[in-house]
């Protein structure tokens, strides 16, 4: 079967089901065709992996003497920077396919897309399946190298479903965020625009040792950036330990809806432009 | 008659060479100050990891060995490291941008010299390399690092990032002759940061406990540059560490001429 083309509505279904249906079709048509660019063209997928494995060999690798400052509870630096990336691929997952969008913009490409649309809420949706698509391999790739570093996974089935659970809003989150800047520029110059908020939030997170070891601006900031509890309840459910779970969940999803609301009004000023 | 005309073409040729490289200086410094988001954002990423850094990594200044109470200072050394990684896709990518547009083509058309070419377009990388170090050093100073060497350390300081700058603004050459692609130029970047990484960076290398990357730190020339910095920032004149960073930045000075001049001469015989 053509993966971009899953069945057809049936005649007799109802005109909403018709219309979700031919909605489902073109945002899988979209992802579709990012996933086939993306799996043909190893470049384009290349940077999104390389840049969490080395990440994790950096400071896995380089900075296991900060775990032997007093005050840094975690069992392990491994595990400790595992999650780190692991939130990390989430975040660049989003804003690689960010990256795509202002390169579709640039290139007219997403024009024609929005011409052959009717729902154009399709895209943002499809953007949205190759992002996680793209970071669920990127997890993959980053879990057998961090297992084969040594970092100990000893959270149970479900705590890892949580961890990953919460990944996914993360990355939804930064796609929504780089689809709503690609939107409203549409150019690949808006790619350091991605870039930089995506790594303020995450440099401003507890990256390299837990918050009460945190000193200065970072230790204020961090109190207040929503992934400092993502990334907190992941490293606790990681190890099976107990997190504070809704705060976790709380804190992502809000910024996915936040993020949702960027990214709608971004599409909805391309296609006044268009 | 025709030597009497060689004779008196040798300096007329040698003093072209100079003006060449000058109104190819001049471009380059031109263009670089032409392009804020270049100039801006190989400022604004150094100095956000410093400020990150500086405050994420504190509690390391509490590990016994550590050599100073400052991680501020410490982390200075590969802030103008990292600035001189960012040299190296400007010089590259202006290069690249030049054959993508044809402009290489037309240099080709004019008596212009090699050389002329790779020192006049190394001017621009050279400017942004002080422009930086002035930028990080007096960010540095402001938020409290401490500086061991003093003023002359000063001027030590900066002559070490004009080597670096121009030293890896010569490998970016090499990579954008190589490749006349921009975008190629750009994916060759990360690479560059794989040797900032794994080096002694983040940690003095007596504090790298894991040995196999304490071993690549010691291999990567990147530490020693680093180090040369930091010795100034922290230890005051280390006679060594300046002795190693500045042999260090003339060996990569050397590699990145030679592979800039090879690549320019494939792509003058391919064009």
């Amino acid at each position: 079967m053509n993966p971009t083309s899953p069945p057809a509505p049936a005649a007799f279904a109802p005109k909403g089901a018709h219309l979700i249906i031919r909605h489902a079709r073109a945002s899988w048509a979209i992802a579709w065709r990012l996933l086939y660019k993306m799996l043909r063209n190893p470049a384009f997928l290349l940077p999104s992996m390389l840049m969490p494995v080395f990440f994790f060999t950096a400071f896995a690798g380089g900075l296991v003497a900060v775990s032997n400052s007093p005050g840094f509870d975690y069992p392990s630096y491994t595990t400790f920077q595992y999650v780190f990336v692991l939130i990390q691929s989430a975040v660049f997952g989003g804003v690689f396919a960010g990256f795509s969008i202002a390169a579709d913009f640039e290139s007219g490409f997403a024009r024609r897309l929005m011409l052959g649309t009717r729902g154009r809420s399709a895209l943002v949706i499809g953007y949205t399946i190759s992002a996680l698509a793209r970071a669920f391999i990127v997890w993959g790739v980053v879990t057998v190298i961090a297992l084969l570093a040594g970092a100990e996974v000893t959270g149970s089935g479900l705590d890892i479903t949580e961890t990953i659970s919460v990944a996914m809003l993360t990355n939804i989150a930064a796609l929504l965020f780089s689809c709503g800047v690609a939107m409203r520029m549409r150019t690949m110059q808006a790619a350091p625009l991605i870039q930089l908020p995506a790594f303020l939030l995450i440099f401003t997170a507890p990256v390299y040792v837990p918050r009460q070891l945190l000193e200065g601006w970072v230790a204020f900031v961090s109190d207040f950036n929503p992934l400092t509890a993502v990334l907190e309840a992941s490293r606790e459910w990681v190890i099976g330990g107990s997190p504070e779970a809704l705060l976790a969940y709380g804190a992502a999803f809000a910024l996915a809806v936040l993020m949702g609301i960027w990214a709608i009004t971004g599409l909805r000023r391309a296609e006044r432009a268009a | 008659m025709t030597t009497a005309a060689a004779t008196v073409e040798a300096p007329r040729t040698h003093t072209g060479t100079l003006v060449q490289v000058g109104h190819l200086a001049r471009r380059s410094i031109i263009r670089t100050a032409r392009q804020p988001a270049v100039v801006v954002t190989s400022m604004i990423f150094p100095l956000f990891l410093l400020a990150i850094n500086s405050s994420g990594l504190a509690a390391a200044t509490n590990l016994p060995g550590f050599p100073t109470d400052s991680y501020l200072t410490f982390a200075l050394g590969l802030t103008f490291m990292q600035g001189a990684l960012f040299a190296t896709m400007g010089a590259g990518q202006s290069i690249a941008e030049d054959i993508e547009r044809g402009f290489f083509n037309r240099l080709q058309l004019t008596p212009l010299h090699g050389p002329a070419l790779i020192a006049g377009q190394l001017a621009g990388t050279l400017v942004l390399g002080v422009t930086q170090g002035v930028v990080f050093l007096t960010v540095g100073l402001a938020f409290g690092a401490g500086f061991a060497a003093g003023a002359l350390g000063i001027l030590v300081m900066f002559a070490l990032a004009m080597v670096i700058s121009v030293a890896f603004g010569s490998l970016g050459m090499a990579v954008g002759l190589r490749t006349g692609n921009a975008e190629k130029v750009q994916g060759v970047f990360p690479l560059m940061f794989v040797f900032l990484f794994l080096s002694s960076g983040a940690l003095p290398r007596n504090l790298l406990e894991r040995d196999w990357f304490h071993a690549i730190a010691t291999v990567n020339p990147v530490s020693y540059i680093i180090e040369a910095y930091r010795s100034l920032l922290i230890t005051g004149w280390d006679g060594e560490a300046l002795a190693l960073g500045f042999g260090v930045g003339l060996a990569i000075l050397a590699i990145g001429i030679w592979a800039a001049t090879a690549a320019l001469r494939t792509r003058m015989e391919r064009t």
